[in-house]
């Protein structure tokens, strides 16, 4: 039988902001246990919560920016239930009344037709605690130092059809918050991370079928794997006369499968209730044209900006836009050197990224910054150094501190340029060898390619191949 | 010493007639004579209580009216460095790390804290019967309530253990033991004073006020406690007028109205006589005594039991055993830590209030209690909007009946839940409301109630005072602690 995967995802998001959503406790990572943990974190008897109204800016933002409803009046409600990471036992959140609901955002699926993607609500909610595990004689520790980090919970309709989409769509809500700054996006902190709500049906079905929530998921990756294998496990047990139980399941990484972590049947009853201690948000409408007057650009906008203002490819534009920081290192190099744009999109995209992957970093924290990245490409454009003599030199700048002339000098990168100098070389060259030149003269094109080699081999790869082209066809001729 | 309102013994220390330090160890002598058989203290602070009047009496050229005035603290508020109990044994360990906005602001105001007051466990009931540290005993009639459940706040101001005192109020739980006890209590308007640090029962509903010997000692109270608090969102921005100046105001042509359904059917009739009397000396002051009614009042009572426990179920939550209050011996698990240490800690009403609210927010019955409930709510407060067009306030007694006596209703909640029967759509409505003695009866005190419309606590605070001018009932104290 023929399956159909359908995906909704729930993806939690940080907001950026000094203070927690509901006390003036810090929420910067990394602090020693509870040391970011005023009365308010810790739920001591008697205190209250006030919203920090920069995640209501934050939150309203991001509607705008996946053309969404924003709420003129949203509610905070407490969501019940015992864990000793949650210290009032109760969450504040939003459910009846959330600050955004529907929404869309366009994806490009692989064979580069847009797909547009349905987002139910975006809703504002704290953060829990930590439990720690480890170096406590069998207790338990708990560090509430993310207790009432603010977050904004984003839940797309059930419009994914396969684990590339939904990680494509992660992709571009991770693009989205970072454009707008209204978070850092670290995945390795749980500053983003998703569920995924999973199931599968038969083809030209349109009942969905039962689904399963998986759990915690923190890298594009980790998404992609739990999806194809949670699909593949969900089919097995429907062709194999079973049916799927709706559960939560929590993805491993370490075997790459999904296991079961609570049914339905024992899920618990949170009991929401609008929270007495807060009121109403209420937005104000000069707010709302402050904010949508500022928006800034967003990924599709600065594509568009792209193909126009550098003429780039459409291909190029979309990979260089994929992420705010690739994008804005990409006109940082630019505005450094009068550079062609094509051959910075190049570099930037290939050399540099791969570096980035292979070393596992972030662009911010990339050894070659824009300046010096620049000063490389002004040496291509400028025939000083060959393509293939730069991307010695962009080793060097990776690994060393030394400039990219200091470089070129150093390792006698520079390429041979001058006319006289390399015609004299190439006379040499077509003096010495006869026999090829008689094989060339008669119609055998191929020994071009030997002349070419010999050429450089005189001048230990330091001639401009263009020039040699140039200069060997004539003396050839 | 003692005999004086807290508004003389303000102008004394202001002469320095007398000096906080000699008024303070005053009330704490009678607070060891006295309160052994009344119970209204949980906590005595006396060494820092004499250390602040000192400082009180050191500062004495600094302007501010409440310096050096002794006051009880219902032991629900936070203070620093002290323990605030609740009146459970859930809290029986904690010593609150910060002070309640409303401490911090008295403390500005140089005034003395005697000590912390019994209560009912987390406010929840009509007698302080139900504190982890004992029944709190009228001092009119110690085999009898004083209500609740501010009860030790006002027995402390009624046995005259204290200038002043705090309540909190969430269904009657400052008018109907100030009622009970022969003193005067006012339950301000809902966001007129900041919650923070205040232990939460019911948030919606939760109200600090001030519980004295007159309503000119509440205005000089309320005046300090009042305002808005950024820690606390659901307090209200606007000024605060000038409550003491404005007690001298006149009443003429002020128009009050009586509630047709309170005084139906069923009211004690001496109740309803002392009430008459107290009509008649508003009457001789130019007020406009006429009916009104208020269809939806005998709603109240449901929906404070649904909307009130429903609150209180998720605001005790946090009583989990792990990081402050009591902790059971040796858990097995994380399971048994929770239900263990909360049965051990918790009390019997404090258990069915938490039962009954978990049960009406629960799926598949929120929509037939909560919401109802809430409905019923803005009827009730529909009513008292109706009633404002046409007078300025709302008469009624107090409570039903006087003091009952102790153990007498503990059986039967439903019963002791009537005893809140005037003061609870106040509360569901959010408006300000107080109690005064308008005399005795076999004994006992009765309590009048007055309620005005929102932030209008000056209206019933001048005609509270206005009476009191008239009257002497609120100077009479309890034989035994003359």
């Amino acid at each position: 039988m023929q399956w159909e995967t359908v995906i909704g995802l729930e993806i939690h998001c940080q907001l950026n902001t000094q203070t927690k959503i509901f006390s003036g406790a810090a929420t910067a990572y990394g602090a020693e246990p509870n040391t970011q943990a005023c009365e308010v974190s810790l739920a001591l008897p008697g205190v209250l919560p006030v919203l920090n109204k920069e995640v209501v800016r934050k939150a309203v933002m991001f509607g705008l920016a996946i053309h969404a409803d924003i709420a003129e009046h949203s509610v905070f409600e407490r969501k019940n239930y015992f864990y000793p990471d949650l210290p009032k036992a109760y969450q504040i959140s939003q459910l009846e009344k959330p600050i955004v609901e529907h929404g869309q955002l366009d994806i490009m699926l692989d064979d580069g037709t847009p797909k547009t993607i349905g987002i139910t609500r975006a809703h504002l909610e704290e953060d829990a605690g930590k439990s720690l595990h480890d170096d406590f004689d069998g207790m338990t520790g708990i560090d509430l130092n993310r207790a009432g980090t603010p977050l904004i919970e984003i839940v797309s309709e059930p419009d994914l059809r396969s684990a590339r989409e939904a990680v494509a769509y992660m992709r571009k809500i991770h693009a989205i918050v970072q454009y707008l700054d209204i978070s850092d996006g670290n995945m390795q902190e749980g500053s983003f991370r998703c569920d995924a709500n999973v199931s599968v049906r038969p083809k030209g079905e349109t009942k969905l079928g039962t689904r399963t929530e998986l759990k915690n998921i923190n890298s594009f990756r980790f998404v992609e794997r739990a999806i194809n294998y949670e699909v593949e496990r969900q089919i097995e047990v429907l062709e194999s006369g079973g049916r799927v139980v709706q559960e939560t399941r929590l993805y491993d990484a370490d075997d790459d499968s999904t296991r079961s972590m609570r049914s339905k049947e024992e899920a618990n009853d949170y009991r929401y209730f609008p929270d007495p201690d807060l009121l109403p948000v209420v937005l104000d409408a000069s707010l709302l044209a402050e904010l949508q007057a500022n928006m800034p650009e967003l990924p599709e906008q600065k594509q568009q900006r792209f193909l126009e203002v550098y003429g780039l490819s459409v291909d190029d534009a979309q990979q260089l836009t994929a992420t705010r920081a690739m994008a804005e290192f990409f006109e940082q190099v630019l505005a450094q050197q009068s550079l062609p744009a094509k051959l910075v999109a190049n570099w930037v995209l290939g050399e540099f990224s791969a570096a980035l992957n292979q070393n596992a970093i972030e662009v911010a924290d990339s050894p070659v910054n824009a300046e010096r990245l620049a000063t490389l490409l002004l040496r291509i454009s400028d025939n000083t150094l060959s393509s293939k003599s730069a991307k010695q030199v962009f080793q060097a700048l990776w690994n060393g501190t030394q400039s990219v002339d200091q470089i070129i000098a150093e390792q006698g990168l520079e390429q041979m340029s001058d006319t006289g100098e390399l015609e004299t070389i190439i006379q040499q060259v077509v003096a010495a060898n006869p026999q090829q030149v008689a094989q060339y003269r008669a119609g055998k094109d191929k020994v071009f390619g030997f002349f070419v080699g010999q050429v450089m081999k005189a001048t230990k790869g330091k001639a401009n191949p263009q020039q040699v082209n140039q200069i060997l066809k004539q003396k050839l001729s | 010493m003692h005999k004086l309102t807290l508004a003389q013994q303000a102008k004394a220390l202001a002469a320095k007639q007398i000096s906080s330090e000699e008024l303070t160890r005053h009330y704490i002598d009678r607070i060891e004579a006295h309160d052994g058989q009344l119970n209204s203290f949980i906590t005595v602070l006396a060494e820092q209580a004499i250390e602040q009047a000192k400082q009180a009496d050191a500062d004495r050229h600094q302007t501010s009216v409440l310096k050096g005035i002794p006051i009880a603290l219902k032991d629900l508020f936070c203070s620093d460095g002290t323990a605030t109990t609740c009146g459970s044994k859930m809290l029986d360990n904690f010593v609150a790390p910060y002070d309640a906005t409303v401490v911090k602001k008295l403390k500005q105001a140089g005034v003395v804290t005697l000590g912390k007051t019994n209560m009912d466990e987390f406010a929840m009931g009509s007698s302080s019967e139900s504190s982890f540290y004992g029944a709190v005993k009228n001092p009119w009639d110690t085999s009898r309530v004083p209500g609740g459940s501010s009860g030790g706040s006002a027995v402390a101001v009624a046995a005259r253990l204290a200038s002043a005192s705090l309540g909190t109020d969430t269904g009657g739980s400052i008018r109907q033991p100030a009622a009970l006890c022969g003193i005067t209590g006012l339950k301000p308007t809902y966001g007129r004073v900041s919650r923070y640090g205040m232990i939460a029962y019911a948030s919606s509903l939760d109200q600090g006020g001030p519980m004295a010997v007159t309503a000119e000692d509440c205005a000089y109270l309320l005046q300090t406690m009042a305002g808005h608090d950024d820690k606390d969102s659901t307090s209200v921005d606007l000024p605060v007028p000038d409550y003491v100046a404005d007690l001298e105001q006149t009443v003429k042509g002020m128009r009050i109205g009586m509630p047709k359904e309170f005084f139906e059917q069923g009211l004690d009739s001496e109740i309803a006589a002392h009430i008459q009397h107290a009509c008649e000396v508003l009457t001789s002051l130019g007020c406009e005594i006429k009916p009104i009614s208020l269809p939806n009042a005998e709603l109240a009572i449901a929906a404070y039991y649904v909307i009130a426990p429903a609150e209180a179920s998720s605001n005790l939550s946090r009583y989990d055993g792990a990081r402050y209050g009591y902790r059971c011996q040796n858990p097995r698990d994380l399971e048994d830590m929770y239900s263990r240490s909360r049965s051990e800690a918790f009390g019997e009403e404090v258990k069915r209030r938490i039962m009954i609210g978990t049960y009406a927010l629960s799926a598949g019955y929120y929509d037939a209690y909560y919401i109802k409930a809430q409905k019923i709510r803005r009827l009730i407060s529909q009513d008292y909007s109706q009633a404002f067009a046409e007078v300025d306030a709302v008469l009624s007694p107090t409570a039903p009946t006087t003091a009952f006596k102790i153990n007498e209703k503990s059986d039967d909640p439903v019963t002791m839940y009537l005893s809140d029967i005037f003061t609870i759509g106040v509360n569901l409505a959010g408006l300000p409301g107080l109690s005064v003695p308008i005399g005795l009866q076999s004994g006992l005190p009765v309590g009048m109630q007055l309620v005005s419309n929102y932030f209008k606590e000056d209206v019933i605070l001048r005609l509270a005072h206005q009476y009191q001018q008239q009257t002497s009932h609120h100077l009479q104290i309890p034989a035994s602690f003359e």
